[in-house]
């Protein structure tokens, strides 16, 4: 069998400059994906993966330029099919750490198929999913993720189009680690990308990362200063879920099943509820991603679930070992003879 | 027992014909079986319906498969059969227009019911009236027949021992044909050895069948086709998707690469994914993917890997496929893409074969974007096809797609098994160190115009490809409008130079003196090549070239297309091989086109050859 995500059993002594490549980073001045470039590559040292074992595997969008600004292997790809090449590669080589870096668009638009398909075969691959709730390189229109009533290119009117919950879509298609995080947060961010790369079958983060140009400050409510204490709930292990300046909100979960926002103190403390990421069962978790219908209100951030499940290249990998064991390695010419055969003298 | 006479012939064609659930396919394919292994040469055409289990009786339920065997080469699967076995009234009545005059029509009166017969459309028994009295017609209770052989086998519901009329069907042509038995009694214990009492049943039904051409006053004669005189050596009977799975074993084996093969469920190619899933101790890992685009993507992904990549797919799947040629071809990326063709467009005829993808797989991308084509000629042949591909897409690093189509995919013949020994090195070598001052770039070159591959966890060879333009050497992203029109011109170059690594065309023109070349390509080949010995045969001088490379074609194709005053171009599409010929060469080249999702017939393309000569 082989090792982990591509990991060296001794640690090098690798720097955030070992995962920059030459080329000059080209978003827009003031993108959010300046900062998770960044954090990306502040962990990638930390994980012991040495850069020749990482590939980033990206589609079609702005955030898709990302592995040209990364010093591993890279794929800048098809618009929607990063998960089917990166399938493909982590199927054929579990020995390396594949990264799939893609945008609300590519991940759930045009490759939405693939994004829950890879999810429920929960291939080895870390998926990185940039939200800004826009296109941006087509320069403005509607996204699936966009909010209702938005006014773009091509909603003049108003959009009519009922946005996806990535989240939710991650955790019905079994996703086993489904995490949402800040691109301007960076300590919450790189924890979440080091849990993430530690997980092996399929990691996906939704980032929340602002698009200056064509959405400027859909994610105010969760980032700014005035605001970020009241809205961002921080999901963690083991601990009740509180938010707020002085915790005094909290999560607890009614009757039939569903979650609500409460005064801390109007409820006993038992009764908030603990969060739990490798509850096996989904519901809490999915019920957590419907807490809010965007980031425009008090938002789940962090990790909703981290669970084991059997990952599709090993079992490919541990089929292929048994046959080996079973019948010895494949002989073509006895294969050749098999079934009926005869001589012509 | 009835002294029966024994005659010699050199050629039959016999077509088993019944209901979808009547077992005709395996029917035909054991016969087939007893017939390779008693040495004759053959050809076989199955031909069955779209719909899984169609209404019984009903006219488009028929089930058929056509064998073609003789005491010499054998070269299609027959133009009309000798003798038709019809297991009901619709079967019948769809395949008498392929009977030849005077056949001998063998039917199972049981199922001629008057519901069968208002199923097929009959409005009287024409086992009874007159209307064919111009064959040979054997009424046999077959049902029947077969119910009493499996009276006494215990355990056995008359459900169970009724399906084993196959069976009878397949023991009384056995006998007419003097078939060896003993091949498919083993056969028959062999799959039936889980249920007993089914075995004992088929085995009734077989020796009954047998017993009964024997014994029964009904045949006055025996036939015998002896072995024919192939080259010596062990054979067996291969199809062609089963070839194209065992090639693509033997190139990664030749490759010293792991095969990866991802592929999507589609008519008729899926048998290729269902072969190599089995075959995991040769390393093979199989992908069902989620849609075509996906398995295509899921290949480019597994080549980039260092992997030999394959996908497979039909028309449907092929245009949803070209989304990552492009891909794999800007990338330059090696990568085998089978399309098995069907009758299209859109959903077409799925079952039924046609050469209609010629012009998606030379033209099908946006873009500059050639990729070379290769076409199978036989079932066989498919084996060195995928052999041949993916020497072209290591060493070329490109995708490479190899037409073959419906009738290859299904049809058997014998196959002069290859040494493993004897097959090509097609191994490559991988970039290992820096290639440009202490730097790995991508995109330099060697002299076939290939450029290096680094796979990753190489290390410090970290480099980064796309479906952005690449610059020339350095393979960054690059929007420098000449070193697009650059890019361009290399991609094309580089597949236009493999002509310089593949045979010439031959020719097949034993007068030296014809003034009509017959030229094709792929499954055609056995049609085309019968048509013109008929044609010799008549005293008439035709000559016969047939493509196996398609892009780029062979260096000499325009010389000897241009030798000729006349060239015919047999295909079964709407003419497109013709037009490429036409573009190309500036030859005045005529289009002979059928499209009816079936083979061509020897004699359909004599026939335009005579009125040309
Ligand atoms: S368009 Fe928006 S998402 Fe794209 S690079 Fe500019 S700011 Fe970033």
């Amino acid at each position: 069998m082989v090792e982990g995500n591509g990991a060296v059993g001794t640690q090098a002594a690798l720097t955030k400059k070992d995962f920059e490549s030459d080329q000059e980073v080209r978003w827009c001045p003031g993108c959010g994906d300046y900062a998770i470039l960044s954090a990306v590559q502040s962990v990638m040292p930390t994980l012991g993966i040495e850069p020749h074992k990482v590939v980033v595997v990206s589609g079609i969008g702005c955030s898709s330029r990302f592995p040209y600004y990364m010093n591993t292997y890279g794929m800048h790809s098809i618009h929607g099919r990063a998960a089917t090449i990166a399938t493909g590669l982590a199927t054929a080589r579990p020995d390396l750490s594949v990264w799939v870096v893609t945008g609300d668009g590519d991940a759930l638009a045009i490759g939405g198929n693939h994004l829950i398909h890879t999810l429920r075969r929960n291939v080895n691959l870390t998926i990185l999913m940039f939200n800004n709730q826009i296109y941006g390189l087509t320069k403005g229109q509607l996204s699936p993720t966009s909010e209702r009533g938005k006014v773009t290119k091509s909603t003049p009117f108003g959009s009519v189009d009922q946005p996806f919950n990535p989240i939710a879509l991650a955790l019905g298609a079994e996703g086993t680690f489904v995490a949402r995080a800040l691109a301007v947060d960076r300590p919450h961010l790189t924890g979440v990308l080091s849990r993430a790369a530690a997980h092996r079958g399929t990691s996906f983060i939704e980032v929340y990362q602002n698009c200056n140009i064509f959405n400027d400050g859909a994610f105010d409510m969760l980032t700014d200063k005035a605001h970020k204490v009241q809205n961002q709930i921080r999901l963690e292990h083991g601990k009740p879920i509180r938010f707020g300046e002085r915790d005094e909100r909290a999560v607890v979960q009614l009757r039939d099943g569903s979650l609500k926002i409460v005064e801390a103190g109007s409820v006993a403390e038992g009764e908030i509820l603990v969060h739990d990421e490798h509850r096996g069962e989904p519901s809490l978790a999915f019920a957590l991603a419907h807490l809010s219908t965007g980031p425009t209100m008090p938002t789940p951030i962090g990790i909703f679930r981290d669970v084991e499940r059997p990952v599709y290249g090993d079992d490919v990998e541990r089929q292929l070992v048994a046959a080996q064991a079973k019948l010895g390695a494949g002989d073509l010419g006895k294969l050749l003879m098999s079934g009926d055969t005869w001589e012509v003298k | 027992m009835t002294q029966k006479t024994v005659q010699e012939v050199h050629r039959v064609v016999i077509r088993f014909a019944g209901d979808s659930g009547d077992g005709m396919q395996l029917t035909g394919d054991r016969f087939s079986t007893a017939t390779a292994v008693f040495g004759n040469d053959l050809s076989t055409l199955p031909d069955f319906p779209a719909e899984i289990r169609a209404p019984a009786g009903s006219l488009f339920g028929v089930s058929g498969f056509q064998i073609h065997f003789s005491d010499e080469d054998i070269l299609t699967p027959g133009d009309r059969a000798n003798v038709l076995v019809a297991m009901n009234p619709a079967a019948l009545k769809t395949s008498l227009v392929d009977l030849a005059p005077a056949g001998v029509i063998i039917a199972n009166s049981d199922a001629f019911t008057e519901k069968n017969l208002e199923r097929a459309g009959y409005s009287s028994n024409p086992l009874k009236d007159d209307s064919l009295s111009g064959y040979q017609v054997y009424e046999i209770p077959m049902t029947a027949m077969t119910l009493e052989a499996a009276a006494s086998v215990e355990g056995l519901t008359k459900k169970e021992a009724e399906r084993g009329k196959n069976m009878f069907a397949l023991g009384l042509v056995s006998w007419m044909y003097s078939r060896p038995t003993d091949v498919t009694e083993r056969w028959i214990q062999k799959k039936f050895g889980g249920k007993p009492a089914v075995m004992a049943g088929n085995l009734a039904a077989f020796r009954a069948g047998h017993a009964f051409g024997e014994t029964a006053g009904l045949f006055a004669a025996q036939y015998v086709v002896k072995p024919a005189s192939n080259a010596p050596g062990r054979y067996r009977n291969v199809t062609g998707n089963a070839a194209t799975a065992w090639g693509l074993v033997a190139a990664s084996g030749q490759a010293g690469l792991p095969l990866f093969f991802a592929s999507y469920p589609i008519t008729p190619a899926s048998d290729i994914l269902h072969e190599l899933s089995r075959l995991k101790n040769f390393g093979v890992r199989t992908f069902q993917a989620e849609d075509e685009i996906a398995a295509a993507g899921a290949a480019v992904g597994g080549a980039f890997g260092g992997h030999l990549s394959a996908t497979a797919t039909s028309g449907p799947g092929m245009d949803l496929k070209e989304e990552a040629l492009g891909l794999a071809a800007i990338l330059e990326l090696p990568l085998v893409v089978v399309d098995v063709q069907r009758a299209g467009p859109s959903t077409g005829l799925p079952t039924k074969t046609e050469q209609g993808d010629l012009m998606i797989a030379m033209y099908g991308r946006h873009g500059e974007a050639p990729v070379p084509v290769i076409a199978p000629r036989s079932p066989a042949d498919c084996f060195g096809a995928a052999i041949e591909a993916s020497r072209i897409a290591l060493k070329y690093r490109t995708p490479v797609i190899v037409l073959s189509d419906g009738f290859l995919a299904n049809s058997a013949e014998p196959w002069l098994i290859p040494d493993p020994a004897s097959l090509p090195d097609i191994s490559i070598a991988f970039a290992t160190e820096p290639n440009h001052d202490g730097e790995f770039w991508p995109y330099l070159r060697d002299e076939n115009l290939a450029r290096p591959l680094a796979v990753p966890g190489t290390r410090g060879l970290q480099h980064r490809i796309g479906g952005l333009e690449r610059a020339d050497g350095r393979g960054n992203v690059s929007h420098d409008p000449a070193n697009h029109e650059r890019m361009i011109r290399m991609r094309a170059a580089k597949v236009a130079k493999i002509a310089d690594d593949i045979p010439p065309l031959e020719v097949d023109d034993p007068s030296q003196s014809a003034e009509i070349l017959v030229i094709g390509w792929g499954s055609s080949w056995g049609a085309i090549r019968e048509a013109c010995r008929r044609v010799r045969d008549a005293g008439k001088k035709v000559a016969r070239a047939h493509l196996f490379y398609l892009n780029p074609f062979p260096r000499n194709t325009g010389e000897v297309l241009r030798r000729y005053q006349r060239v015919l171009v047999p295909e079964m599409n709407n003419g497109q091989l013709v037009k490429l010929i036409r573009a190309e060469f500036l030859v005045d080249a005529k289009s002979f086109a059928k499209a009816q999702g079936l083979p061509f017939r020897a004699g359909d393309i004599e026939t335009e050859i005579l009125k040309r000569v």
